[in-house]
């Protein structure tokens, strides 16, 4: 069994899908339209190959109350890897990303917490290999 | 906003007191980074429901203010309750050591 495709909801398929390319560096991989929405993913650059984002629409009734109580605690809903969150921390910020949790050392690994403006915090972590 | 003996109550916990020298050296987080640092600094291992309460007690006690910025709701520290205390002993708070 293998991760082939996780999901996020998202208020604006294009706006997410120009912040998630743009702004975070990542790849279109699909980009079907069904219906009014599209089936539209989207995969990291350095691992073309690996696990799709499915960037879904979030128009269930559900969805709005279930992200704004995370959002208010400030839980992310996704978690992608980067060598360094300290240097992504700066260079998202001077691309007008808002962290709501600055680069915390956990001696293991280091972790912050963003906006991804399309209603999900993101939280990054570089993990530390043993030594 | 509760009185002086709500502030002692609030601050008879180590958590308690953990969260606000997090407080301290970084003031305004959510409740999802001051689990983190709790976990990561601290390696205390209480529930995201525990430290939701304890903030709860925190606040009732006056010595953490929230703030809602964008879809988040920040945590503060306020001092305002502590120089209560220190007001009603000026006599010896505050002196220097001899």
């Amino acid at each position: 069994m293998k991760i082939r495709l996780t999901s996020l909801f998202v208020d604006d398929q294009r706006a997410a899908l120009a912040f998630y390319t743009e702004v975070l560096g990542f790849t279109k991989r699909r980009d079907v339209p069904i219906g009014d929405a599209s089936w539209l993913t989207v995969v990291s650059t350095e691992d073309p190959e690996g696990p799709e984002l499915l960037l879904e629409p979030s128009g269930h009734p559900a969805v709005k109350p279930y992200r704004d109580a995370l959002a208010e605690d400030g839980i992310p809903l996704a978690q992608f890897a980067v060598d360094d969150v300290e240097a992504e921390h700066e260079r998202l910020t001077k691309l007008g990303v808002v962290f709501t949790q600055p680069p915390i050392d956990g001696g293991d690994y280091t972790t912050a917490v963003f906006d991804d403006t399309c209603g999900n915090l993101i939280q990054l972590i570089a993990e530390r290999p043993a030594p | 906003m509760g009185g002086v003996a709500d502030v002692f109550r609030a601050l008879d916990d180590e958590t308690r007191r953990l969260i606000l020298d997090e407080l301290a050296a970084s003031d305004g987080q959510t409740l999802f980074e001051i689990c983190t640092l709790l976990t990561t600094r601290h390696r205390l291992s209480s529930t995201r429901q525990a430290i939701s309460q304890h903030l709860a007690v925190l606040e009732s006690a006056g010595l953490v203010v929230t703030e809602r910025r964008g879809r988040s709701k920040f945590h503060f520290f306020n001092p305002e309750p502590l120089t209560e205390i220190t007001r009603r002993w000026p006599s010896v708070v505050g002196k220097e050591d001899p």
